[in-house]
């Protein structure tokens, strides 16, 4: 249901195009910018009320999110790849499985790509700086 | 009725976006689109080859089934809820991809100049694709998160690491963007 909800909210939201993708990496519109900082402005506030208040999850278990390791250079390094991809397929790991719905078969060879990329990481994951 | 098959507004769509991110973190999950592309290489048996791969795939279900949602919203969204209003992109926008010959800007959700089949089916419009997915799934894994993962969760909830990695996802976007792309088309 979560996953129906993503899929509507992200298409009518326009976040799936490629097109804006472009203009927000180009500072030519507020869009893209609005909706991921109003997203993040209220998730913080979300976040820091269930913090603060110790809110249980559905099964009753504490509600924490697991801090991600220190480091820079994985980051760094990690993010301008994915950056350089994401505004080339203008699509990110969320919109591509959407825009199979959306009836955009060619997404398929990017998918496939990308689990080839994820592939290509575990092999040399130990290679890497972290 | 009307307002629900025009675009939606960014105040609308943000706030939707921080309602799924908590939604799922009240059922004890975290939003995280990318860590699939995993489980499916996973899936596809590539455990065989890195011990990267050599998890427990199962706890991953619900990702799994949030990707086919995923799938099914955006079937319903373009079918049902779209009332094939073109994306009001600004206009200098228009012009800049007007001068890398994309033409009917915002008309399809995609451009056709590199998801239509005439350009999908060249050496080129192939190379294109295949690169930006292995880009996208290689750089996403390094940087441990995509846009949901770091961009969303990660800055909702604070975390320096998701802040550097967002910040490398502009200078690799922006150098695509402002140097890569104007080469390629």
């Amino acid at each position: 249901m979560v996953g129906i909800f993503f899929g509507i909210v992200l298409v009518k939201s326009e976040a799936v195009s490629w097109y804006r993708i472009f203009e927000m990496f180009k500072f030519q519109s507020f869009h893209m910018y609005g909706i991921i900082g109003s997203a993040v402005t209220l998730g913080i506030i979300g976040l820091f009320f269930i913090k603060r208040f110790k809110v249980k999850s559905i099964e009753g278990n504490p509600i924490a999110l697991a801090p991600k390791n220190k480091s820079i250079a994985r980051y760094i390094l990690g993010g301008t790849i994915f950056g350089l991809g994401w505004a080339l397929a203008g699509a990110c790991p969320g919109p591509m499985y959407i825009l199979i719905g959306a009836g955009v078969f060619p997404i398929l060879i990017v998918i496939a790509a990308a689990m080839l990329g994820t592939f290509a990481y575990g092999l040399v994951r130990e290679k890497l700086p972290h | 009725m009307e307002y629900l098959l025009q675009p939606w507004p960014w105040f609308v769509s943000g706030p939707l976006i921080a309602i799924i991110l908590l939604t799922l973190v009240y059922f004890g999950k975290t939003f995280g689109m990318s860590s699939n592309l995993r489980t499916l290489c996973t899936l596809s048996g590539a455990g065989k080859y890195a011990t990267f791969f050599q998890f427990d795939w199962k706890a991953q279900r619900w990702n799994l089934v949030m990707v086919l949602g995923a799938i099914v919203g955006g079937f319903i969204a373009t079918q049902f809820l779209s009332d094939g209003t073109p994306i009001q992109l600004s206009e200098e926008t228009i012009t800049d991809l007007a001068e890398m010959n994309f033409n009917a800007a915002g008309h399809t959700l995609l451009p056709n100049e590199i998801y239509g089949w005439n350009a999908v089916l060249t050496f080129k419009g192939m190379c294109i694709l295949i690169i930006a997915g292995f880009l996208v799934g290689f750089g996403t894994r390094y940087a441990g998160g995509c846009t949901s993962g770091h961009a969303i969760t990660g800055l909702s909830n604070l975390q320096l690491p998701s802040l550097i990695a967002v910040i490398g996802f502009f200078i690799g976007g922006l150098i695509m963007t402002h140097f890569i792309l104007p080469l390629l088309f």
